[in-house]
């Protein structure tokens, strides 16, 4: 008795040990390939930068965004004659520092994608595997929703959501994900269906996996793939999309150092003082731009059929 | 052909209906009733407002003012704009050929160069000039497009002064509208300089619009060439000692189209989201700038209206392209 328990222990440590190594041996191959691609790790580095400025944004940032300098309105950067080092990115026309908005800027923008590819991601994944998994007219449905949304551009469905919801930062992330959750719930059905009647999910039935095992601890783990390369276009659409509402106004609002709000409240200053105009635009296109890079690096390193080539 | 035809229709009608469903609930879910919106802050006395309510049928039961909606919109009925008074329809028709004309020099723009780029760069992949392409393909694609239009603002109409900021002609210029194009009317008027002003008004929003759909075509086409340029037809035509210009020009490029196709197609949506954007920066007079506009002025029936006909717009481009497709790719149409 004892012994055979000894033994059940000894080959479970060691399953679980090949089972550590396989994931390890898995992440390193991943690793590989992703550094191969040195836009990705530009990306990766770049945007791991943002997300530290993000976090540390108090201790970085050299002023309070919102306080008004009242003797220095409209102050150009520093290599401009009448910068000066206090305001090195210059002064937005109510006098604040521009770059204190946008280090304070940059936690908006990051927990836009987070929160918009969560919710988008999560409802994308359960509505895909319960169309994918249950056909029949249930599938039908879901599809001929999803085929609605898609038939709207994702910016106008927005705005309107927007419009029922009330202009906010919250509402614009509510209507973001839900104009991008299609997508998710395409890739998750197609890769259900490429699955559900593969031999290893045959074999967990017949062993008496109940539907809810079967849909998220034996199917979704080889539809991640896809998924993850969604996931990071995904949340730079989100950041592009929440500074366009946020630009139309109907996003975030002032005086809230939003990137999309901040371009919006410099607009009829652009023939006077570019760099109200030049650098929160800065901002958004080398985050979302990092971003991409990483994404694609994710799509080369995750697609076999790429690195078989 | 047929019924590749009539499988795509039965996709394609419940959509529609669920595209009326949405802009039905639209005007509905909005916070106060439409009346309310209509009456604005001055308010409403109650009688006043039960007749309205039963004058423009609010008070039947849902699905009744949904079967009426419909039946409107076949009519070619979608409501009366609050600011203006006019039919929806007809401020629509009024101002699309003008978002028609911006999308259509955006497309080409992006057409024209994007699939030159992309095959260059297949054909010399790995090569600096891949990597540049691809570079700034992907900047273009990563480009918030609103800033963007301000950039090219600041550069071309604040320091260089080479093109107006705004609009869609001088307002120097006086001629009747035959097509709605702002540049074939100009020339078919005659006057003098009018084709050179539209031209130039054209020309920065459709930059502007082009950025997106051009970085796309360019990176869908070199990868579309790439796995055409590995297949053995291919190094057959080579070893046949065809020119390389006539191996990629005929054999790939043809094959290499078909999945570039569908992405211009595709590209539809982008160009009417980034419309949007594009006329609100340069105060172009299309459909874009009117939904943003009646948005803000809480002009729902407009709205209502442009959703239906957007989304039906695009609906139909992309049945056409799924026919094209169908078209050249036999294998889709026999599936």
């Amino acid at each position: 008795m004892t012994k055979s328990t000894s033994t059940e222990l000894a080959t479970e440590t060691v399953l679980e040990r090949e089972s550590r190594n396989a994931t390890k041996a898995m992440l390193t191959e991943f690793w590989y390939y992703f550094s191969q691609n040195k836009g990705a790790v530009i990306g990766l580095v770049v945007f791991a930068v943002l997300v530290a400025v993000a976090l540390l944004a108090p201790l970085v940032a050299p002023h309070d965004p919102d306080v008004q300098y009242r003797d220095a309105l409209l102050q150009p950067p520093f290599w401009q004659d009448g910068g000066s080092f206090a305001f090195p990115l210059g002064t937005d026309a109510v006098g604040r520092d521009i770059l204190s908005r946008l280090i304070f800027g940059s936690r908006f923008s990051l927990f836009i994608g987070v929160v918009v590819v969560t919710i988008a991601l999560v409802g994308g994944i359960v509505i895909g595997l319960v169309a994918g998994y249950a056909r029949g007219w249930v599938d039908t449905l879901i599809m001929r929703v999803m085929d609605i949304i898609l038939a709207f551009p994702s910016l106008l469905l927005a705005l309107v959501l927007v419009a029922i919801l009330g202009p906010g930062l919250v509402n614009a992330m509510i209507a973001i994900a839900i104009v991008l959750q299609p997508h998710f719930v395409r890739l998750t059905r197609a890769a259900v269906l490429a699955e559900v009647n593969r031999d290893y999910v045959v074999a967990a039935r017949v062993a008496g996996a109940g539907h809810l095992r079967l849909m998220f601890k034996t199917i979704l783990p080889n539809c991640l793939a896809p998924l993850i390369v969604q996931a990071t276009l995904s949340f730079s659409n989100a950041i592009l999309d929440a500074a366009a509402l946020g630009f139309l106004g109907m996003g975030a609002q002032p005086p809230t150092p939003e990137w999309g709000t901040m371009l919006a409240e410099a607009r009829e200053f652009i023939l006077r003082a570019w760099w109200v105009v030049t650098f929160p635009g800065l901002a958004i296109l080398i985050t979302v731009l990092a971003i991409n890079l990483v994404g694609d690096g994710l799509r080369d390193a995750l697609d076999p059929k790429l690195k078989r080539s | 052909m047929f019924r590749f035809l009539i499988g795509r229709l039965g996709l394609l009608i419940p959509t529609f209906f669920g595209v009326t469903l949405v802009a039905f609930w639209f005007i509905r879910l909005l916070p106060g009733d439409p009346l309310d919106l209509l009456a604005g802050e001055r308010g409403m006395d109650p009688e006043r407002k039960a007749q309205l309510m039963a004058q423009m049928g609010f008070d039947k039961p849902w699905w009744q003012q949904y079967f009426d909606y419909v039946i409107n919109i076949f009519h070619g009925d979608l409501g009366v704009s609050f600011a203006s008074k006019k039919p929806v329809l007809v401020e629509f028709l009024t101002l699309f050929p003008a978002t028609v004309e911006l999308s259509l020099c955006a497309i080409i723009i992006a057409i024209c160069l994007g699939i030159p780029a992309g095959i260059f760069a297949a054909v010399k992949r790995g090569s600096a000039a891949d990597q540049a392409i691809m570079g700034t393909a992907l900047v273009g694609y990563s480009m918030p497009i609103f800033w963007w239009g301000l950039l090219l603002i600041i550069l071309f109409s604040g320091i260089l002064q080479w093109t107006p900021v705004s609009g869609r002609i001088s307002l120097m210029y006086f001629f009747p509208q035959v097509t709605g194009f702002m540049l074939i009317d100009s020339l078919l008027s005659g006057e003098k300089g009018a084709f050179a002003s539209a031209l130039s008004h054209l020309i920065l929003p459709s930059i502007v619009l082009a950025t997106i759909p051009l970085a796309v075509i360019a990176r869908q086409t070199r990868s579309a060439m790439l796995e055409v340029l590995g297949e053995d037809y291919v190094r057959t035509a080579r070893a046949k000692g065809l020119s390389p210009a006539r191996v990629i020009g005929l054999h790939a490029l043809r094959n290499a189209l078909i999945p570039v196709i569908t992405t211009i197609g595709l590209q539809v949506g982008v160009l009417l989201a980034g419309a949007i954007l594009t006329e609100t920066i340069f105060s172009w007079p299309g459909i874009g700038k009117w939904l943003v506009d009646s948005i803000s002025r809480r002009d729902y029936f407009v709205v209502q209206g442009g959703l239906l006909l957007i989304a039906g717009i695009i609906m139909v481009v992309n049945l056409i392209v799924d026919l094209l497709y169908g078209l050249i790719n036999p294998r889709i149409r026999h599936n």
